[in-house]
């Protein structure tokens, strides 16, 4: 891998970063996290806490792509933002190369942050709509102190050129309004990847574009995946891109991972009620699609305040077991090699 | 109520151009196509193609800077390009057909009740008494399956997928036998989605309503449609019955949105559309996708008529 920061600035962390890495530790670990919101009662009284995130665990590797698929409101965005940073978790921990992101403090937040990039949903609304093309992605450099003028400019042009924006000179002048909804993206993403990070985090980097656009992007960020040996944490409602970007995928439901496997076992050996429903519900094109109806489960996902006691899928699922799945909640069951379902269906004893 | 093999709609050379200070935007430049009874067509095409204004174009939704807006769209047999606005407003618009407009799920109005808007359609149009349109109201949603409950409730209490329903039974009401639906699930989740779809089939089934549904999802558009028109830049470049359309499109273009679809499994390359469409501002004059095109050939040079192959019409001179 390529230096991260220039010398004369780098905290010792990075050495004790590096001798981690030796011994084969994670790049990220999240332990048993927890995050929830107060819900306040006319500005004082605690009425209760949304539990957006509510005991989630795994594990990413170097340069490994991970992704993680739910609707909207099961925490994932939760989840995203607690790894980042910018939400302290409840309970639990989120632990970079070592390292307990909690107890950085300034500075190690500060390194932290250089070594993961985030891209987010919304280019638009991600970039300064008063700074040019140039300056979104100078100012990164100048925060993580890279002082030398010509290393600035020289950097700018490399990232520009990774994401393709060909030719550099066309778009160092350009303010966002002036660029197309991909183009703006590929801004973002250079942004994200212009301190060289370790680990990127997009959270639905496609989802507001089209469709033709859409595959572009995605084709973009797993070609900077594979050439930097980036790790990625791809957040994302849509199964049928997955396939074509990460290793792993996560299953997320009010608040909970159901479901983790390897892409291919996911998608021709899903196990959980829900993940089969999100695949029911994924359309392919496909004119015999009109002739039928889709077997999804009814209702919406349950409320994170005060969540069904149990598995939190079991209201709306069809093959619940009364007196188990609406009492106690499952822990994780293995099914096959690295493949862990949270549904009291596949309790062995 | 509707017999078959009869035609419900057919739009002849409809154009719609905007003023700006740029000039024209030619954002509907000569569309034909017509649907039948009890039929659902999907318009399928990127953003700024135009799709939306189509739309627009039939229902006479117009904003001020129009600076063209001719051709004839016949519904039921009668050209209602001829009519007055105030003939299209009492006769046609929310009688014959209703929109479901984008992002309906911002589109109810927060202080009304979610009932008294859907009932709202029928009082207007129909000069039912209250009382009786609610009774209405109350059917639509039990069509839609929303609860009953739902009806003296307001928008914000609603969550995405049941407003969408609420802006689909207000669509609904007055009982119209075309409903257009624009994006109607771009913004929800995927099982929300499926939902929705489910509804609208049911819909179509027991009420034989028609469609024209508007998106650039290709994927879940198949869960609906019977016929496909493909737009690009303006113009309508194919059309086709849905069974061979997802099979084997004709058009460059088409073959090429085909190909950007994510597929769950299997083990296809995903391809993109290189470029950009043009700006509707200035047109080539040549084939409007040639730029893009990877089967370019000299003759490409001048725009493609609408080519009749085996029952499809497909704009492209590979297919003359």
């Amino acid at each position: 891998m390529s230096p991260k920061i220039t010398k004369q600035n780098e905290p010792e962390m990075i050495q004790t970063a590096k001798d981690s890495r030796k011994q084969n530790v994670a790049l990220l670990q999240i332990q048993n996290l927890r995050v929830w919101f107060e819900l306040r009662r006319f500005g004082f009284g605690v009425a209760g806490h949304v539990r957006a995130v509510d005991g989630v665990d795994f594990e990413l590797g170097y340069s490994e792509a991970i992704a993680v698929v739910g609707e909207s409101g099961c925490g994932k965005s939760s989840l995203m933002k607690t790894i980042l940073g910018l939400y302290e978790p409840t309970e639990g921990a989120v632990i970079f190369e070592g390292t307990n992101v909690s107890e950085m403090g300034t500075k190690g937040l500060r390194w932290y942050r250089a070594n993961v990039g985030y891209v987010q949903q919304d280019p638009f609304g991600a970039l300064a709509p008063f700074m040019n093309v140039h300056r979104i992605l100078e100012e990164p450099l100048i925060v993580n102190g890279v002082r030398d003028q010509a290393e600035r400019e020289q950097r700018i042009r490399k990232v520009l050129e990774e994401v393709k924006m060909f030719p550099v000179d066309d778009f160092l002048q350009k303010f966002p309004h002036m660029l197309s909804g991909g183009q703006q993206q590929r801004v973002v993403i250079a942004r994200a990847m212009i301190m060289e990070p370790k680990l990127i985090v997009a959270d639905e980097p496609v989802s507001m574009l089209d469709a033709s656009v859409r595959v572009e992007i995605l084709k973009l960020l797993r070609n900077l995946q594979e050439q930097h040996h980036l790790a990625v944490i791809y957040i994302t409602h849509d199964l049928a891109t997955v396939r074509y970007f990460s290793e792993r995928i996560f299953v997320m439901y009010a608040g909970k991972l159901v479901e983790k496997a390897s892409v291919r076992e996911l998608l021709y050996n899903p196990k959980h009620p829900y993940t089969l429903a999100l695949l029911t519900g994924t359309s392919e094109p496909d004119a015999e699609n009109a002739k039928s109806f889709k077997e999804v489960p009814p209702g919406e996902p349950p409320s994170l305040v005060t969540p069904p006691p149990g598995c939190r899928f079991h209201p709306r699922c069809a093959q619940k077991i009364d007196g188990v799945c609406d009492v106690k909640e499952p822990p994780d069951f293995q099914v096959a090699e690295k493949h862990l379902v949270s549904c009291w269906l596949f309790d062995q004893k | 109520m509707a017999t078959t093999d009869k035609t419900l709609l057919r739009c002849e050379d409809l154009y719609l151009h905007f003023q700006t200070g740029k000039g024209a935007v030619r954002a509907v430049d000569g569309v034909d196509f017509d649907l039948a009874y009890n039929e659902a067509v999907v318009v399928l095409g990127e953003s700024g193609c135009g799709k939306t204004t189509l739309a627009k174009a039939i229902l006479r939704l117009l904003p001020r800077n129009v600076s063209k807006y001719s051709g004839k769209v016949y519904l039921d047999g009668t050209d209602i390009m001829a009519l007055g606005d105030e003939e299209f407003r009492r006769d046609v618009r929310w009688v014959k057909m209703s929109l479901v407009p984008q992002a309906a799920m911002n589109s109810l109005n927060p202080v009304l009740k979610v009932g008294d808007q859907v009932a709202e359609p029928l009082m207007v149009h129909h000069g039912v008494k209250k009382e009786d349109a609610l009774q209405q109201a109350h059917k639509m949603f039990q069509h839609v399956g929303v609860p009953d409950a739902f009806l003296s409730r307001y928008a914000f209490e609603l969550s995405g997928g049941m407003r969408q329903r609420v802006a689909i039974a207000m669509a609904l009401v007055t009982a119209p036998s075309l409903i257009i639906l624009d994006e109607p699930t771009s913004a929800l989740d995927v099982l929300t989605q499926a939902n929705i779809f489910n509804v609208l089939k049911r819909i179509k089934h027991n009420l034989e309503t028609s469609y024209i549904l508007i998106t650039h999802d290709i994927a879940t558009s198949s869960e609906l449609a019977d016929k496909v028109a493909v737009m690009y830049a303006g113009q309508i470049v194919e059309v086709c019955d849905s069974a061979r359309f997802f099979a084997n499109p004709l058009h460059p273009y088409s073959q090429k949105l085909m190909a950007s679809v994510p597929r769950l499994r299997g083990e296809t390359e995903l391809e993109f559309i290189t470029g950009q469409p043009p700006s509707l501002y200035d047109l080539p004059p040549s084939c409007r996708f040639a730029p893009r095109c990877p089967y370019r050939f000299e003759r490409c040079e001048e725009d493609p008529p609408m080519i009749n192959k085996e029952g499809r019409q497909v704009k492209c001179w590979l297919h003359a």
